[in-house]
């Protein structure tokens, strides 16, 4: 086993938040599945608490390490992948649209 | 010559070959494709390979190879996540199944003019998530040294076909170690190069700005020639670097005399097993002696780089992953009667049969810390956290160019040990995430073996761009030992070098 210094805290992560974010991703969960993510979830997110012992009051976050900003190329059109070769990449097509369920009643 | 010869070769010593006219392309193709097709269903490297279409690009080869490209002829091996036109490329995932990618990668396209053969699809973690392989969705890769263990991951079954000699050489994906922890496992070479220094287009996304292509091969040298081989700026990809590339082949017997070595404290990490300890006191007594010089490092903020990663990589897997919806490509659910509208049903039966167990659990981690509430306490603490983590090796490239630590705590472990603890899966990575974090290059050589007989691997991490540096150090390591001409029972008789 490995162990690293770890903050701990009371458990935050009930199935019915599961359930919640699980929507907002479009993932359905249920029964034993959720029960289990739910309290793996929890350990994850007790042990990353950890971060908040971290002084960071002047720190700037970092969200890319490269020295690079506002990377341009000139407005040129260019081919791109022919409409036929995407869409035979489709469930379903009928070109030149990709078809989905019905979003909305007639 | 006997069967597995020439599989058992390295690049550069079939590259020699080749030139030479002693062997011919077609020689080495058949020598392992006959080994794959041996071995492949015991160890599951590949995912499948489809010999007829190998086979069809020698033919093409021969009627348009009138120059010397630096590969010619030599078989490369790519992980299932890398877009190869024409090939099904899957990322491991059933999402993916059936999907055959539109156009090349770049590190394809320079693969493919420098005149290698391209050796589709080496088993992985499902979208590069996890350290074992186990995560795949289409079977689970064997450790050659030892079958009932993990070969590592996510690049496992990369790492299985070099170390395995079902592959001359391979490419995998860096996320928080997946070249480097794979190589480590099965006693081969992996290296990360620079965020920045391969380009990233048609790289099957899972965290963009940790995400790194790069080798696993036989020897240092070479790893250097095909890093040489794919690296450069790409315009298509707007996180590439603008920075020379070296020739690194030419480079590696360079002095590394007076060089100085960084060694880390790592305070805050326990469950470092005693035999790579050993292994890595013993590395640094062989350095010593090659004229290195060791200095003391801090590392400080290093055991929040577990933490800190596992925010930020799942973060960014989460908004990368949110485009797998069953409309515009991959697999598609059968919908059925449900609450929800038709759309949003199709959406969440694709996700939901599509994707396992892993995915979700790092989906649903990254929505979470992204989510309005906690956005603050998580996201934005943990790219704060890794500015931290950056700092502490610019001030460390300030006293050392290179740093030395272990590429992995413990070797390979066994199958389905570590798959119902995700926490105790992430803790395995403790050593390779910073390089991922802080986007410094760091690579994986093999520096001896445990008392069982499992290899161990010692990572060795450099100053952005100066992957020289790690293949000089590497190379010279190698000159003194020879960990990396060891290969598994199994394997063809090996004759490196």
């Amino acid at each position: 086993m490995i162990t690293l210094l770890c903050a701990t805290s009371m458990s935050v992560v009930t199935p019915a938040l599961v359930n919640q974010v699980a929507f907002l991703a479009r993932l359905q969960l249920e029964g034993q599945a959720l029960a289990q993510l739910a309290t793996q979830l929890d350990g994850i997110l007790q042990y990353v608490q950890q971060l908040q012992a971290i002084p960071t009051a002047h720190v700037q976050p970092t969200s890319h390490v490269l020295p690079l900003a506002n990377v341009l190329r000139p407005d040129e059109p260019r081919p791109s992948l022919p409409t036929e070769v995407v869409l035979a990449l489709a469930p379903s097509a009928k070109s030149p649209f990709v078809r989905v369920p019905k979003v909305i009643e007639a | 010559m006997a069967a597995g010869a020439l599989a058992s070769k390295t690049l550069h010593e079939l590259r020699a070959l080749l030139k030479a006219g002693t062997v011919c392309a077609g020689d080495v193709l058949e020598d392992l494709l006959a080994r794959i097709a041996q071995q492949n269903p015991s160890l599951r490297a590949y995912l499948a390979v489809d010999e007829a279409r190998v086979r069809r690009q020698l033919q093409a080869k021969s009627a348009a190879a009138s120059q010397d490209p630096p590969l010619s002829g030599i078989p490369i091996t790519v992980k299932d996540n890398i877009c190869i036109q024409g090939e099904e490329t899957t990322c491991a995932s059933r999402i993916l199944q059936g999907f055959r990618a539109p156009y090349d990668a770049t590190a394809i396209e320079r693969l493919r003019s420098a005149g290698a053969l391209l050796i589709p699809r080496a088993n992985m973690d499902e979208f590069a998530f996890g350290s074992s392989t186990e995560n795949s969705a289409f079977g689970v890769t064997r450790n050659p040294w030892a079958p009932e263990r993990v070969p590592g991951g996510s690049s496992g079954g990369s790492a299985t076909a070099v170390a395995a000699d079902l592959a001359i050489a391979a490419l995998g994906s860096d996320t928080g170690g997946s070249i480097r922890q794979p190589a480590a496992f099965c006693g081969i070479v992996g290296m990360k190069p620079t965020y920045g220094r391969v380009s990233r287009y048609g790289l099957i996304a899972f965290a963009s700005s940790l995400d790194q292509i790069g080798p696993l091969a036989k020897d240092v040298t070479d790893a250097a020639i095909l890093l040489s081989v794919i690296a450069g700026h790409d315009a298509r990809d707007s996180t590439s670097a603008p920075v020379e590339v070296p020739d690194y082949e030419r480079q590696l017997s360079q002095r590394v005399e007076g060089l100085r070595i960084g060694l880390p404290k790592l305070s805050g990490i326990e469950g470092i097993d005693p035999d790579v300890r050993q292994a890595l006191d013993d590395a640094v007594a062989v350095l010593e002696g090659l004229g290195l010089r060791t200095v003391p490092i801090e590392l400080p903020h290093i055991s929040a780089a577990v933490a800190t990663y596992y925010i930020i990589a799942t973060a960014e897997a989460s908004s990368n992953l949110a485009r797998y919806d069953g409309v515009q490509y991959g697999w598609r659910a059968v919908n059925g009667a449900s609450a929800q509208s038709p759309l949003i049903n199709l959406y969440l039966r694709t996700r939901t049969e599509g994707f396992g167990a892993e995915a979700k659990r790092r989906i649903l981690l990254g929505t979470y810390v992204l989510s309005q509430g906690y956005y603050d306490a998580y996201y934005l603490q943990g790219m704060k956290v890794r500015t931290l983590i950056k700092q502490d090796f610019d001030e460390a490239f300030a006293r050392c160019e290179v740093v030395l630590m272990p590429t992995a705590p413990t070797p390979a472990f066994r199958i389905g040990e570590k798959l119902d603890d995700p926490l105790q899966m992430y803790l395995s990575d403790i050593f390779t995430i910073s390089a991922n974090l802080a986007g410094v290059p760091a690579m994986s050589l093999p520096c001896g073996f445990s008392h069982r007989g499992l290899p161990i691997g010692m990572q060795v991490l450099a100053a952005p761009f100066r992957e020289d540096l790690l293949f000089r150090v590497g190379y010279a390591y190698e000159q003194a030992t020879d960990w990396h001409r060891r290969a598994p029972v199994s394997s063809a008789t090996s004759s490196y070098e």
